[in-house]
């Protein structure tokens, strides 16, 4: 930690940082970013690893080099409509990591707290002064190995704060582990790697944040005991609680409410990663820690914003009650063919899609992209509206968009693009139901009523492509599917649009 | 069911109410079709389409009318007709209902259902099978058509090598259904097109069609057009005179007049008189579309074309949709389809013929030997309310203000947030106690929050998941703490660390790699 040119290559590492997240301000430049983040990443390690207090270079490195098959493959065969998945499972990579190192630090405490022990010395004894830690004999001192040396020259009040900081650390890491894993499972629609059953919907044990509540006491109670001397036991069962919080949690927020939950998560795991910085005394992860734990909390902030939710709410689970009686829904769903949304489009000069969650469930990004194609090829205006929480993952649709090849200038955002649809002549919704609900705006008291939606009703026309009648994942009956200029186009979204390209040649 | 649908008996009637192609949707419902052999003739379908259609060819009207029980045809029944309804039979038509007493009764004594189309409400819902809007839409086309091929001009301005031609000039009077076709086959052709309503509220859809809206100089309460199911009302009689004043102001200019003026039940306004008819040039033409109630033009003669003194030419025909019978034939007959099928909620081919459902018991003039006419008023709104809230002009001084406003609002939201922090930093430093050494980390932390927020925000929403990717990356950074702690002497610690290193670097080579990845996939068109 000494070392100089560590301290240097860390200053380097940390700007290349900042200036790899800036550059995701636009596409082009986001290509020349994410270099900056390899390279800066490699010099922190490599300083790390010539810098003082590593040892076992050959394991070290080998365990990278392990961990990078395995990265590799998970990165290069990951389909782009699992990307949540795969975000949510890195999380937890992070969470759990965090945890780890947490746990070495206070074993390393007892450690030098032994060493002072046997030489009848006391931990964090101070001189006179009543600030500098009296330390160890020079030949004990030099013994041990740099974080040791780093612990072994602390005075009480700073053993007492790195306590606090790495149990911060673990307990967030350990949040972060669990409700990652759950919500990986959720993304994913599948438990099979887990010993208990996890779908989508949101679902609590009985006592319902009761049992959060008291975790997070007993989480409390576990830091006093540890801090006045209870030992190692303590944190075990701190770190137990955080656990379970973390899939309580996350157990209780429904599948449509997870960019939330992903971007709280991400901002976890960098808190985490900040707190360990702090208790190891490293600059370099605080840096990094701080800014991923921004990241993820302002992400957090905009998916909040783009449903009209509180945070609280969103991660206390499920939609509040409707505030009253909701407005009955007039008319009938009127229901159309491939054809009759061929020949529209044919006649249409203007055309906007507003893909949704069902476009990533039926893979149907490809059809799409052809659809596109096509239309564009015929001179029609074709332009994508996104909404911020289509998806799972914030962003989640521009990916898929971008892998079928569609160019990410035709997509737009809500509020680019939300004035245009009054000169619209067609807007095909495809899997997508709440970010399209008039209800939003027009009835007070719909549980979503204020969140902003993308105003397709004022197309000249709407297709929607659904599965079925069914409301969506909220229960929100929408009355875009029956106003006069709204058809419903029922079917597996893929296979719809297998239909109608046929009809478009 | 079987539905079943006869020749037309009227004189000059080509339309027919059942086509080869609304068949076949009706057999998708659970129907049996059948028609009088040479029904379609006149519209362009022989019984050959219709047998592929799967219709059955009856031989005589008797025959059909026998085992049909559901007959569906186009004008209102002659009095032979009515002598086949029986109990248990429906019938629908057009049926006239608020002038065919003798009609109702014979159905009312037959104890025969009968639906007009004429009064299937004009509900947004009822659209699909709003059969008088089809073929008043079908009658503003052809009106034009007539028109022009009684004028002896181009329609469009031209430029030629022979001299130039101007564009002639049409006034459509009513912005109905009928009217609104005529705007827009008038512009289309080229003509240049004036409307006028007495309902300012179409002023947007006659402009929306290429049309110039004609407006008078008079204030008066008009009503909301919604308030009488979307028609036109009797209007004052200083309105008439303002409205006539200015029809004769536009006489002498325009070429074509095409006037579609009509209120329910009444003789058509007399719009376009005698002095308007002199003053109009030689060769010009008036189509009235209202001549079946009399005429809008005075001297309209019903079904016949004349010629004043003055060489205007006034077309006075009432079967202008029957004069395009292929294309009514089509729309009413799918105008038919769409009644069955609200007639047949579950496609099995069983109607239900619910009196509760608005339309349905609004088209329903006679039902089980009961008189149903005049239907009471629809529970839901004709057409939605024209008027909207007017947006407020903000005047330049008020938008300054506003932004005043704006900009101090921000200030002291800023300024706020930025106390809290502030004290917030402060406070921990005052803790007693507090080492200098977590000070230092403490500042740096602040500050990467800080730049943090700043330069995220400036991120691209559509980058939101490359964003994530990157982040979970980089904060594997992790694997530092666990590079430092591997080199320690106890064996837990090593295996910890050594744990803690695997995991960072999948996440490392994972998330920049499929970063990497995403981005690639980002192409500007």
């Amino acid at each position: 930690m000494e070392n100089a040119f560590t301290i240097a290559a860390y200053v380097v590492a940390a700007i290349l940082f900042i200036l790899s997240l800036g550059g995701l301000s636009g596409q082009e430049s986001a290509k020349r970013a994410v270099w900056y983040g390899i390279v800066g990443m490699a010099v922190a390690v490599l300083a790390t690893l010539v810098g003082p207090g590593s040892g076992l270079w050959l394991a070290s490195l080998v365990l990278i080099a392990g961990g990078a098959a395995v990265g590799y493959q998970l990165a290069t065969r990951v389909e782009m409509t699992q990307m949540p998945e795969l975000v949510a499972i890195m999380h937890s990579l992070v969470g759990l990591a965090a945890v780890f190192v947490g746990f070495n630090a206070d074993l390393m405490i007892n450690y030098i707290a032994d060493v002072y022990a046997a030489r009848g010395l006391v931990l964090g004894a101070v001189g006179e002064d009543g600030i500098t830690a009296t330390g160890l004999p020079k030949e004990a001192y030099d013994g041990l190995s740099a974080f040791g040396q780093l612990i072994a020259k602390k005075s009480s009040v700073e053993i007492g704060i790195l306590r606090v900081e790495l149990v911060l650390g673990i307990w967030i890491g350990a949040v972060t582990f669990t409700g990652s894993v759950i919500a990986y499972a959720k993304l994913a629609g599948s438990s099979s790697m887990l010993p208990f059953e996890v779908d989508t919907s949101a679902r609590k044990l009985p006592g319902g944040h009761m049992l959060n509540a008291g975790a997070a006491a007993l989480s409390l109670i576990m830091l006093i005991i540890y801090l006045t001397g209870g030992g190692s036991w303590a944190l075990v069962v701190l770190t137990l609680a955080g656990l379970f919080i973390g899939y309580h949690l996350i157990m209780g927020i429904g599948g449509a409410d997870m960019p939330v939950v992903v971007s709280m998560l991400n901002s976890y795991s960098g808190w985490a990663a900040a707190a360990i910085g702090f208790s190891l005394g490293n600059d370099l992860l605080i840096v990094v820690g701080a800014l991923v734990g921004s990241s993820g909390a302002i992400l957090s902030y905009i998916m909040c914003k783009a449903m009209n939710r509180s945070f609280i709410s969103v991660i206390l689970g499920g939609f509040g009650g409707p505030a009253g009686e909701q407005m009955a829904v007039e008319g009938e769903q009127v229901a159309i063919e491939a054809d009759g949304v061929a020949a529209a489009l044919e006649e249409a000069s203007s055309v906007v899609i507003v893909p949704g969650y069902g476009m990533a469930v039926a893979q149907a990004q490809n059809n799409v992209a052809e659809l596109t194609r096509r239309l564009r090829g015929k001179g029609k205006e074709v332009r994508f509206a996104i909404h911020p929480v289509a998806g799972r993952l914030p962003g989640h649709m521009n990916v898929l968009l971008a892998e079928a090849k569609v160019p990410y200038d035709i997509v737009m955002e809500m509020e680019e693009i939300n004035d245009d649809f009054p000169d619209t002549d067609v807007v095909i919704v495809i899997g997508s139901n709440d970010i399209v609900n008039p209800a939003a705006q027009d009835d007070p008291n719909s549980p979503i009523a204020g969140m902003p939606v993308l105003e397709v009703w004022k197309a000249g026309q709407v297709f929607v492509s659904k599965r079925g009648q069914g409301t969506g994942y909220s229960g929100i009956e929408n009355p875009l599917f029956f106003k006069d200029n709204t058809r419903m186009f029922y079917g597996d979204a893929k296979q719809s649009l297998d239909k109608l390209l046929g009809m478009l040649e | 069911m079987i539905i079943g649908t006869p020749k037309e008996t009227f004189e000059g009637e080509a339309r027919v109410a059942m086509t080869p192609d609304s068949a076949r949707q009706l057999v998708k419902l659970g129907h049996a079709c059948m028609i009088e052999t040479g029904a379609g003739a006149l519209a362009g379908f022989s019984d050959k389409d219709y047998k592929e259609a799967g219709v059955t060819i009856k031989k005589t009207a008797n025959a059909l009318w026998k085992d049909a029980e559901i007959i569906a045809k186009v004008r209102q029944p002659s009095s032979e007709e009515l002598g086949y309804l029986k109990k248990g039979k429906t019938l629908i038509s057009f049926f006239n209902p608020a002038g065919n007493e003798e009609g109702m009764e014979a159905a009312k004594a037959k104890g025969a259902n009968v639906i007009a189309m004429e009064m299937v409400p004009r509900i947004s819902r009822a659209q699909k099978m709003d059969a008088l809007s089809s073929m008043a839409n079908i009658a503003g086309y052809r009106a034009v058509i007539e028109a022009g091929s009684n004028f002896g001009r181009f329609f469009t301005g031209q430029i030629t090598a022979a001299g130039k031609v101007p564009p002639a000039k049409v006034l459509v009077v009513g912005a109905g259904v009928a009217g609104l076709a005529a705007i827009g086959t008038s512009t289309s052709l080229g003509a240049v097109t004036y409307a006028f309503d007495v309902r300012p509220e179409v002023a947007e859809q006659v402009e929306s069609m290429g049309a110039e809206f004609v407006y008078l100089d008079f204030e008066e309460e008009t009503q909301d057009g919604a308030a009488t199911g979307g028609y036109a009302s009797v209007q004052s009689e200083e309105f008439r005179e303002a409205q006539l004043a200015k029809f004769r102001e536009l006489a002498p200019e325009v070429d074509i007049v095409i006037t579609t003026a009509l209120i329910p039940n009444r003789p058509a306004p007399k719009l376009w008189t005698k002095d308007m008819i002199a003053a109009m040039k030689p060769g010009s033409v008036i189509v009235d579309l209202a001549a079946e109630q009399g005429g809008n033009a005075e001297g309209t003669v019903k079904d016949e074309k004349i010629v004043t003194d003055n060489g205007v030419t006034i077309v006075g025909y009432t079967d202008f949709a029957s004069r395009m019978a292929t294309q009514a034939s089509n729309l009413y007959a799918t105008n038919i389809r769409h009644m069955m099928t609200d007639l047949t909620p579950e496609k099995d081919g069983v109607v239900d013929h619910d009196m509760d459902d608005d339309v349905i018991r609004g088209a329903t003039v006679a039902f089980e030997g009961e008189i149903t006419f005049p239907p009471p008023p629809p529970k839901v709104q004709a057409i939605a309310a024209q008027k909207k809230p007017e947006v407020k002009e903000l005047t330049p001084e008020e938008k300054r203000a506003e932004e005043v406003a704006a900009f101090k609002a921000q200030t002291k939201s800023q300024v706020t947030l930025l106390g809290i922090g502030a004290a917030l930093v402060l406070g921990v430093g005052l803790i007693p106690g507090m080492p200098a050494s977590f000070m230092q980390h403490f500042i740096v932390f602040v500050l990467a929050v800080f730049v943090g927020f700043q330069v995220i925000w400036g991120v691209a929403h559509s980058l939101h998941t490359p964003l994530m990717a990157v982040t979970n990356a980089i904060s594997s950074i992790i694997i530092l703490g666990a590079l430092i702690q591997i080199g320690s002497t106890s064996w837990l610690i090593t295996i910890l660390a050594g744990l803690g290193i695997f995991m960072a670097a999948i996440n490392i080579f994972g998330g920049f790699l499929v970063t990497r990845r995403m981005l690639a996939m980002f192409q500007k068109s």
